[in-house]
């Protein structure tokens, strides 16, 4: 009796859930659908759903009209340059909070979470002064640098409360052991750093991937990543939502896939393990 | 542990972060600050003098300052009601035992990986468009007029789309939150005759209180810079304009640096009001 009311519960809940899932999904959804459209049928009124001359045409021309490829390789220096160098300066930065905490340690940590506070807009213009000065307006190493920036606090943290959860047993058991500094770090620390600096760079590339306001502001033809190439589709143009939609698909799906695998990750960086 | 050389390897470890963080921020806001004490029109003679504190009354006094400050209240608040409340509902619900909770998972999740340029676009066209949008078809399908979202309703579009893209945030810290829940705490005051109502009230709701501070306060942050969903949908017509997005047309549209400046340290304090109740709760948890 009590096993058919819980399977029916399970019934229930699980249709529930789909369904609500599935409405919450539904815009990706339509979009990736009516990329495969052709325009007329992307406006077809009542809507087509899946019954329809399915068309890689719109990949095409979104790639020779407007070069995607190009806007692409920026994103993906520009996401994975601000990582990159971020790591270099984070981790050094988080191992050293970590393993030797210092009074001020903990201050630290919060100055530099504070950085993140400071509103982009309030800063926009110096910036843009600094860049015109430098040189580093549309450049890619311009907006690596600042993406590394506004990224690193969060890098930093993150790193921290991974490397905090090292036990300092193991250590002194390698010790003990016999194992000299070289091994130490090669068979001890190393392995066990790996996951939380994996999880880091994930969450990071994510956020410098969608990251729209600086990309939007200091760059233009030559250094634009997908952010703003997608921006150029909100002047008329973008009505032809067959192909709005194939270059959207073409946007999203490098980061959505990253974003799935990192789930988990992403509640313990963005809440530096406050939640659990 | 921690010996004299190791300490001093530490140090030399953190100097780079610290510096170049500190510059960063030191650099840029020293530079506001300074602007927003000058008329400077870098398309009209470029830097005129000292004015004073002529740029932040002027700012304040403007006709747009308020209702902007209306407008990212609004947008915020809204925002937040709608995420921490569908997300503590969507949280539970996908606690419970069902099939394919995974993939459903995955799918909730999904948005917040959407660019935000991309979301705004797709609601705006694909959506929301008056003539070729989807609810556009489903208005006519009942024989209603369709209607102009993004003019005619602005502000609930705007926070449906940005809604959108938090809900996901919202209801992944949430459902952690909730999987780390005692269930036998639950199951007892089952059987002790609670109800499903009461149990959430007593014992739920008072367990998930610091995921929901902590989503309250990371949304916060973040909902206050919103830019590229104004940007892309409306420019800040039809009563969308935040306080960032009135900063951002000072400064770039207008060219008016001095009064964009001022309205930039304005947000600068506000954030930093904000960030301060962000910093003690961080902070506290960092003791444990």
């Amino acid at each position: 009796m009590a096993r058919a009311a819980t399977t029916q519960r399970k019934i229930i809940n699980t249709a529930f859930a789909w369904m609500v899932g599935l409405l919450i999904f539904f815009p990706i959804m339509w979009t990736i659908l009516t990329s495969f459209k052709t325009e007329a049928t992307a406006i077809a009124d009542p809507p087509v759903w899946f019954f329809f001359d399915w068309t890689l045409d719109n990949y095409r021309v979104v790639q020779e009209r407007s070069d995607y490829s190009r806007f692409l390789w920026n994103s993906i220096i520009i996401a994975g340059g601000s990582t990159f160098l971020g790591m270099l300066i984070a981790i050094p930065a988080a191992w050293s909070m970590a393993f030797v905490p210092s009074k001020r340690t903990k201050d630290i940590l919060l100055w530099m979470l504070s950085t993140k506070m400071l509103p982009a807009v309030g800063v926009l213009y110096p910036i843009y002064l600094i860049f015109i000065k430098f040189g580093l307006l549309d450049t890619r190493i311009g907006l690596t640098i600042v993406l590394m920036f506004i990224n690193l606090p969060i890098m930093v943290w993150m790193l921290y409360t991974y490397f905090k959860e090292i036990p300092g047993e193991i250590l002194e058991a390698a010790r003990m052991d016999g194992a000299g500094l070289r091994e130490e770090i090669l068979y001890v620390l190393t392995p066990m750093a790996i996951p939380g600096i994996a999880s880091t760079v994930l969450l990071n590339v994510i956020l410098a991937w969608n990251e729209a306001f600086w990309t939007l502001n200091l760059t233009a033809a030559k250094a634009a990543p997908l952010t703003a190439f997608i921006a150029s589709y909100s002047s008329p143009e973008g009505l032809f939502y067959a192909k709005l939609s194939a270059a959207s698909t073409m946007a999203i799906a490098p980061i959505l896939i990253l974003g799935w695998f990192s789930q988990k990750q992403l509640v313990r960086g963005l809440t530096f393990g406050a939640v659990k | 542990m921690a010996t004299k050389a190791s300490r001093t390897a530490a140090r030399l470890m953190l100097a780079p972060a610290v510096i170049l963080l500190l510059g960063w921020m030191m650099v840029p806001l020293t530079m506001t600050v300074i602007f927003s004490f000058k008329r400077y029109l870098p398309m009209r003679g470029g830097d005129l003098g000292w004015v004073g504190f002529e740029n932040y009354v002027r700012f304040v006094n403007s006709s747009a300052f308020w209702p902007a400050v209306q407008s990212t209240l609004m947008i915020v608040g809204g925002v937040l009601l709608i995420t921490i409340v569908l997300g503590v509902l969507l949280a539970i619900l996908l606690d419970q035992p069902m099939w394919g909770q995974g993939i459903v998972r995955i799918l909730v999740i999904a948005p917040f990986f959407v660019m935000p340029t991309v979301s705004a676009l797709v609601w705006k066209n694909m959506f929301m468009d008056p003539v070729n949008g989807l609810f556009a078809h489903l208005w006519r399908f009942f024989g209603a007029t369709p209607v102009s979202w993004l003019s005619e309703a602005s502000m609930p579009s705007i926070i449906l789309i940005v809604s959108w893209q938090w809900l996901p945030f919202a209801t992944l810290i949430l459902l952690t939150a909730i999987q780390s829940l005692d269930s036998e705490q639950l199951e007892a005051a089952e059987m002790d005759g609670a109800s499903p109502l009461s149990r959430f009230i007593y014992i739920t709701l008072p367990h998930l209180a610091r995921a929901i501070t902590i989503v309250v306060l990371i949304q916060t942050i973040f909902l206050l810079a919103i830019f590229a969903e104004i940007f892309v949908t409306t420019q800040g017509a039809f009563g969308t304009r935040t306080l960032t997005y009135l900063i951002f047309q000072r400064v770039l549209e207008s060219q008016n640096v001095g009064l964009g400046s001022a309205g930039g340290v304005y947000a600068i304090i506000l954030a930093n009001i904000l960030a301060l109740f962000l910093m003690r709760i961080v902070g506290k948890n960092l003791d444990r």
